[in-house]
């Protein structure tokens, strides 16, 4: 942002160029809509399905908001207790990235089954989604602390506690933030993946019911409000990161 | 990691415990990657006396401020400092300051001098409180509120000097404390440090490489080679003055000869 707009510029073209080649051979080609639907007619669908989109975003932004904000507290807790416990971590980190073979689209039904159809089993499918980068990030991010600062902090007083909250937790919130960007692209998806399990609302939901009715303008007018939240979450993070982590140079990241 | 901040918090809040004695080393050995640094080292330091440390790189200045400051243990001899030598107790009592500034980036000037209060356990407010008139004192006001980013390396090592007399521990170790600075701006810390000890008297062992340096800033000047002491020299010149008189002083230019010569 420190650079103004200008960077925005290369792949705001390339995008705008993308949807201009493709609105073209869509019509060119008379590919009928039901297959390929051209960017006006995934417009006029948003505009059209206005109401409902509407309804269906706001279910889903919900879903998507607080499974992040639940992954990135669990996150947290479980980087902060491995932090502090050789053992824990020793036991337990093999078993996160176990955990993270299992594909989340057959748990999801499984969650369904036990949470029942409401919101519940979205939020646990968003955060299994989202909590991995995260903790992998932070506790590297806590362990690679400068064993200076370290040694420096024990020599002015610092106890185990004043050394985490002032140099290891402050040390590692670049890396946390890295993690918690790459979390925020994956949470959208997992919304969607709890709502094709079981739901009455939502994105996700409302492609399920467009699809038998080869609706497929109004599937890609809920992909792309689905992106532009995935997007909005990032960008809430990386303002985030500017505002708690003003010591950084420069994010190197968009 | 056996550091506990309880006990130290007490030591600072309360008046200062009497500590008549200085530091002492007796036949100190420590053994890294299988060589000898420290091969024997006897060292003493009386309360409030000023020694200086020097020697080739690798001559072991750095292994034996960690010994002294309680962050490592010798093989084999006896440490004490102020009359204790548990390593918890020597942590208590010596305040390092390390080659690198090593300055928290995320806290501003005044927060990192006030970090060891910090630690101790006042809250942040008063940590500031009483490092501003430190800062006033010592030619720091104005940049109270900056990241160490925009510190000068000068201005950085200033401060993390005031962080560790703000530890306000009976020992201060300096392992070289103007080692990455250019000569000019070392010559102007040299004689703001001389300056600062004046008004905050403490026991200082000050590691450098820097025979002048440590001349200028010292009563004693120990060389350290092959892992013990291998010449002492009391510095009888007078200190005060103009740097160039000082150094172009016959006495002083004769014993910075003389150091040099044990040093090689």
């Amino acid at each position: 942002m420190r650079q103004g707009l200008g960077r925005w510029w290369p792949p705001l073209a390339l995008l705008a160029g993308a949807v201009g080649v493709w609105e073209v051979v869509v019509r060119a080609a008379h590919v009928p809509d039901y297959l390929f639907p051209a960017p006006s007619s995934v417009v006029s669908s948003l505009h059209r399905d206005g109401s409902l989109l509407a309804s269906a975003t706001l279910v889903t932004l919900r879903e998507i908001a607080l499974g992040y904000l639940l992954a990135v507290a669990i996150a947290l807790a479980i980087a902060v207790v491995l932090h502090f416990s050789e053992a824990l971590r020793r036991a337990l980190l093999p078993l996160l990235v176990l955990s993270q073979t299992v594909p989340t689209v057959l748990l999801a039904p499984i969650l369904a089954i036990l949470l029942g159809y409401g919101i519940a089993p979205k939020l646990v499918v968003v955060a299994v989604v989202c909590f991995f980068p995260i903790v992998v990030n932070a506790v590297d991010g806590l362990r690679s602390a400068d064993p200076e600062l370290v040694r420096m902090m024990r020599t002015l007083h610092g106890g185990r506690l004043a050394i985490f909250h002032r140099v290891e937790l402050p040390g590692a919130l670049p890396a946390i933030f890295s993690g918690a960007r790459i979390a925020a692209t994956y949470a959208a998806v997992g919304a969607v993946f709890g709502e094709w399990a079981g739901s009455s609302s939502g994105l996700g939901f409302v492609i399920l019911q467009a699809q038998p009715a080869l609706d497929t303008a109004r599937i890609f007018a809920a992909v792309v409000i689905l992106s532009a939240l995935a997007l909005a979450l990032y960008a809430l993070v990386t303002l985030a990161e500017r505002v708690l982590v003003p010591w950084q140079p420069e994010a190197p990241h968009a | 990691m056996p550091a506990k901040g309880a006990g130290l918090s007490q030591l600072l809040l309360k008046p200062k415990i009497p500590t008549l004695r200085g530091v002492a080393a007796e036949g100190v050995v420590r053994v890294l990657r299988g060589r000898r640094v420290l091969d024997g080292l006897d060292l003493q330091v009386p309360f409030a006396g000023r020694v200086g440390i020097v020697g080739r790189s690798g001559a072991g200045k750095s292994t034996l401020l960690s010994l002294l400051a309680g962050l490592d243990e010798p093989d084999a001899g006896r440490i004490s400092v102020a009359g204790t030598s548990a390593p918890h107790d020597r942590l208590a009592f010596c305040a390092l300051m390390p080659q690198r500034d090593c300055l928290l980036p995320w806290r501003s000037a005044l927060d990192n001098a006030g970090l060891a209060l910090e630690n101790a356990g006042l809250p942040r407010r008063e940590a500031r409180r009483r490092a501003a008139p430190l800062f006033e004192r010592l030619g720091l006001a104005g940049s109270e509120r900056l990241l160490p980013a925009k510190l000068s390396g000068g201005m950085r090592q200033r401060v993390a000097f005031l962080r560790t007399l703000l530890a306000d521990k009976p020992v201060m170790l300096l392992d070289e404390p103007f080692g990455a600075l250019d000569a000019i701006t070392r010559a102007e810390l040299q004689q703001w440090l001389s300056d600062a000890l004046a008004v905050e008297p403490r026991t200082v062992l000050l590691v450098t490489h820097d025979v002048e340096e440590a001349l200028l800033l010292c009563e004693r000047v120990l060389v350290l080679a092959e892992g013990r002491i291998a010449a002492e020299f009391h510095v009888n010149v007078p200190h005060d003055g103009p740097r160039r008189a000082v150094v172009t002083n016959p006495a002083f230019v004769h014993l910075r000869e003389q150091a040099l010569e044990a040093i090689e």
